[in-house]
């Protein structure tokens, strides 16, 4: 095991000079070296960049100037997040040497914080997944466990962390991307509301439903990553202008009284015994911390898969007809424009993608619109109206994160529907826009993780934070 | 059977996607079994209930937040071009279109 880093620390050895930015890059590159191999989490390396502004950091260290939030931080990023000048594929082989002309809010928000960007992580093709076996660059192993899956679709953002290749990273949600893989890898991992966090330069899958959020080895190092990528960006109409609090300064205070909502229907047919025991052992933890508990009812919990796939097909068939071979990535050549279009598109793509775009096309083409895209947008607003009538009687809900531990490479990969139907427990805060964490509570036989999910109501990021801080604080993690 | 290999072969085709004979068959098979799994929400009547395109509130919604159409300078011209497939000068270049 190597040794842990969280952002306090590398701030600490930083500010006291017992080590530089520079050699901490250059550390987690020769960790990287070691391991990568193995895990296939990082596909591309930015070392020159992460060099530049190492030096930048330790150039203010130098001058004894204040360091910025995140100083000399080495980061991954998601590789559907925009770089500029630096290769992002989104897993794909359409986009296999495709070089962004620029970056990501989110990435952008980073640097200026003085994160050092190490490089890119591997993932579903389009974020479309649940295991990371959707690559085009090969699938990633869970560094718990390295003949298993580390859930997907952001798996590589992961894996990065759990195995210490990076102190903290970006991933993408859209029903459960990062929150699955952080639950199957062992650590926290957050979607923030609807809105919080920009999209600008994410390559987008489902836009109402697609979201940035961290990835870290501690709530309250995720807590800082969140503070930092939140809130208003001119480029992202829908990024809101909700001011952003200081999620770390709401954590550490007493959570005794505080609501919780145990949904009923999150623990139906389905879900492992082992999870089902190690998640009962959670939710006693908030008990000892003096929560209330309380089952309620969220009825239409059982339609979210099928709304889900409804939206997100929709969403991602029209998101993906740019990739024409016109203007960047792959072209297969071909004598008619629209020839050259299908046989681009059709060389590509990957199995995942080209299912979902045929179904999203499907769903939305005329004859269907009304009895699949409007009647998943009408269940769709059922599923929202659970959560803000739950969210008017408890302060939180706690959930499983996924029904199933980890599982083996190739187990399910024959059966998309099999594999839709474990984001059953993630799917629904997506439809809803609400913020959720995945933080880490036990592991199966001692070494399959289980991650419990906890939803807040919109911009509640604060009370979710403190509530899975405090569980952490509590000894969740080893229940 | 939700769907047929002719369904398939049209969605495919309204998608500009080129797909194999195998591919095809594989489709047809498996997104006959996810509608019939999507045909659940027919057990739910959502009569009067409006679609929800996006989750945001009126106040914080795309149409309320629109910023102010500036000009901003944004000098990427060339790496854009540079990510083409195939270009001449400053044009994206594709197979013929129009017949003469």
């Amino acid at each position: 095991m190597n040794a842990a880093w969280t952002i306090d620390g590398v701030r600490e050895a930083l500010g006291t000079k017992k080590i530089s930015a520079r050699e901490l890059a250059s550390d987690f590159y020769k960790r990287i070296a070691e391991r990568n191999q193995e895990l296939n989490a990082y596909l591309t390396l930015s070392e020159e960049r992460a060099y530049l502004q190492a030096d930048r950091i330790d150039g203010l260290v130098a001058a004894g100037k204040v360091l910025p939030p995140l100083a000399g931080v080495p980061i991954a990023i998601k590789d559907v997040i925009s770089t500029r000048g630096v290769r992002t594929t989104c897993g794909s082989k359409i986009l296999e040497n495709y070089i962004p002309p620029y970056d990501a809010t989110a990435v952008e928000r980073l640097e200026a914080a003085g994160a050092v960007m190490l490089g890119k992580t591997n993932c579903d093709e389009f974020a479309m997944g649940s295991s990371t076996e959707n690559s085009a660059y090969g699938p990633v192993r869970n560094p718990e466990s390295t003949d298993r899956v580390p859930g997907g679709s952001s798996g590589g953002s992961a894996a990065a962390v759990a195995a210490g290749l990076a102190v903290a990273s970006l991933g993408t949600d859209t029903g459960g991307s990062i929150r699955q893989p952080g639950s199957f890898c062992g650590i926290p991992a957050m979607m923030g509301s609807y809105g919080r966090v920009s999209r600008y330069g994410l390559i987008a899958f489902a836009s109402s439903l697609d979201r940035i959020g961290p990835f870290a080895t501690s709530t309250r190092d995720v807590a800082a990553v969140m503070g930092v990528i939140a809130g208003r960006d001119t480029n992202d109409s829908t990024s809101t202008t909700a001011p952003v609090p200081d999620y770390r300064a709401a954590m550490g205070k007493p959570v005794k009284g505080l609501r919780i909502g145990i949904p009923k229907e999150y623990f139906g047919a389905g879900m492992d015994e082992g999870v089902r025991k190690k998640i009962e052992a959670g939710i006693a933890v908030f008990e000892k911390l003096g929560c209330e508990l309380r089952e309620i009812h969220m009825a239409h919990t059982d339609y979210a898969i099928a709304t889900y796939y409804i939206i997100a097909t929709a969403e991602a068939s029209s998101n993906l007809a740019r990739y024409d071979g016109v203007r960047y990535g792959l072209r297969v050549e071909a004598d008619s424009l629209l020839a050259m279009y299908r046989k681009t598109r059709g060389a590509g793509f990957g199995a995942e993608v080209k299912r979902r775009i045929v179904l999203g096309t499907y769903v939305l083409s005329a004859g269907y619109y009304d009895a699949f895209y409007l009647k998943g947008q009408r269940v769709r607003a059922l599923i929202a109206q659970d959560f803000r009538e739950a969210f008017s009687k408890v302060d939180v809900l706690v959930t499983p994160t996924s029904p199933v531990p980890p599982f083996l490479l190739g187990e399910r990969t024959s059966d998309p529907l099999q594999m839709y139907l474990a984001d059953i427990y993630t799917v629904t805060g997506s439809l809803a826009g609400v913020p959720g964490i995945s933080v880490p509570c036990g592991k199966i036989c001692g070494k399959l993780p289980v991650g419990l999910q906890i939803f807040g109501p919109a911009f509640g990021e604060a009370r979710v934070l403190l509530l899975a801080d405090a569980f952490e604080q509590a000894g969740g993690a080893s229940v | 059977m939700r769907i047929s290999r002719e369904d398939v072969e049209k969605v495919a085709e309204l998608a500009n996607l080129e797909l194999s004979e195998a591919e095809l068959e594989m489709y047809r098979t498996q997104i006959d079994e996810i509608l019939e799994y999507i045909g659940k929400l027919n057990e739910l009547d959502t009569t009067g209930v409006e679609p929800m395109a996006q989750v945001l509130a009126d106040e914080e919604s795309a149409d309320a937040t629109l910023r102010e159409d500036d000009i901003v300078r944004c000098d990427v011209a060339a790496e854009i071009l540079e990510q083409a497939p195939d270009r001449e000068a400053s044009y994206f270049r594709v197979p013929k279109v129009i017949e003469r």
